[in-house]
């Protein structure tokens, strides 16, 4: 019945009132179906979590992208959207909210404090979520508009498309160092949270 | 006429405008804490309209208090307790109390030096104020002050195992004293359960009112964290 049709439209859907069917390749449909439905997980510590909820509120409508359902469970979400500073009293929960959630997920670090610390270069920040949990999307501001997030989104819905089901390998859980638990060694977090410019031992009063 | 107002006389209160930075009108508590406890005075100024006063640390929980208890006073709330150290090392460390008298609308500073060269120990105003119970705790973390007396002095915004020291001394390096991959590993080795499991959380108490397959878990020492 399909093959009789020669349009392409009509071959994507069948003729009306007839039975439809459709011809496509499986990563492409089993890509569309994750990516047009993430289920966020929030994770909002500050003022990024405030433009985030604007993202999801009527005016920029996160619902057109299929996130209206934010999953406050993180055992039953995609994405994690790491919205704000994180400090190392929180260092442990982040990592252990990304540990319950199931493959495959993402994460999306929403914010200069979540991505790099931001302008909190101090004791009690951490320096850029990805020295806790490998993260998929980095969205810069402070704090990001709404338009900027949903771009972030659309990155990693572009993302989520690209992959291919023969390889496996990214859905491969990262296992942290039992010995210090840490994904990257330590040497390169130490180059990675480096001030610009700064020495580390650089303090106001010269102490 | 204002309710519970101590003095019913008095006019509504209003904020003050145009106040000099030193002197102005004294709140009349300083005067009454110098001719009461006239060796633990040291001294008293105004800045800003609000009342310093200076005492000795050995006499703080004498003075705050009858500054709680007493008719005349009767200072009711206590809104802060911190620390100041100044950027000059030789000069002393000061604790500050911040007490309000509703009854009479009265704000006063209270301050003690500490040498910073001797243990830095002061008596706790918990007994007074159960509002103190947090920030003393505060204080201590920020900056090491031991408040005799506390009923639980321990970190409150820092975690537990915080090894690094005191993050608002002067001392204290802006970026902590450890590398940045150090402080991420001590930050990730904390057990979370291990400070807010069920049993923290008083469940203790309650024990006998959870259904049975609870109690036998919790007995048997599992954490229900999760």
């Amino acid at each position: 019945m399909g093959l009789s049709h020669t349009t392409p439209t009509s071959a994507m859907f069948g003729a009306p009132h007839q039975e439809s069917w459709v011809t496509t390749k499986l990563d492409f449909l089993v890509n569309w179906s994750r990516a047009k439905s993430l289920w966020p997980m929030p994770f909002g510590t500050a003022c990024c979590a405030i433009e985030f909820m604007a993202t999801a509120a009527t005016r920029f409508d996160l619902a057109r992208f299929g996130m209206e359902r934010m999953s406050f469970s993180p055992r039953q979400a995609d994405v994690l959207i790491c919205a704000g500073r994180v400090p190392f009293k929180l260092a442990p929960v982040l990592r252990r909210i990304w540990q319950q959630m199931p493959q495959p997920k993402w994460a999306i670090s929403m914010g200069a404090c979540a991505s790099s610390g931001g302008m909190f270069d101090n004791y009690a920040v951490v320096q850029g979520i990805d020295t806790i949990i490998p993260v998929d999307v980095y969205v810069p501001g402070c704090p990001p508009r709404p338009e900027g997030l949903l771009y972030g989104i659309m990155m990693l819905q572009e993302k989520v498309m690209r992959e291919k089901m023969s390889d496996n390998t990214i859905r491969n859980e990262m296992e942290p160092d039992p010995e210090s638990g840490l994904y990257i060694p330590a040497s390169r977090i130490d180059e990675l949270s480096e001030p610009f410019g700064n020495s580390i031992q650089q303090t106001r009063s010269g102490l | 006429m204002l309710p519970g107002s101590a003095n019913p006389g008095a006019p509504a209160p209003a904020t003050p405008r145009n106040l000099p930075q030193r002197g102005g009108e004294p709140n009349p508590s300083a005067a009454a804490i110098a001719a009461k406890f006239g060796k633990s005075f040291v001294r008293s100024e105004v800045i800003w309209g609000d009342t310093n006063v200076y005492i000795q640390a050995s006499a703080v929980s004498e003075i705050i208090r009858w500054l709680h208890d007493d008719a005349t006073q009767q200072y009711d709330y206590l809104s802060d307790v911190t620390a100041v150290e100044f950027r000059d090392a030789e000069q002393p460390l000061e604790v500050v109390w911040h007490l309000r008298s509703l009854p009479f609308r009265r704000f006063l500073r209270v301050k003690v030096s500490l040498d910073k060269r001797a243990p830095l120990a002061v008596d706790s105003v918990w007994p007074i104020y159960k509002s103190a119970n947090w920030l003393e705790r505060e204080c201590f973390d920020m900056f090491g002050i031991t408040f005799t007396g506390h009923p639980d002095l321990r970190r409150i915004l820092m975690w537990e195992s915080y090894r690094e020291g005191y993050p608002l001394r002067k001392d204290f390096p802006l970026r902590g004293r450890f590398s940045r991959a150090e402080q991420l590993r001590q930050a990730l080795s904390i057990t979370t359960e291990g400070r807010y499991s069920m049993e923290e959380l008083s469940v203790a108490q309650a024990f006998e009112d959870l259904p049975e397959d609870m109690r036998r878990r919790l007995a048997g020492g599992e954490r229900t964290g999760e």
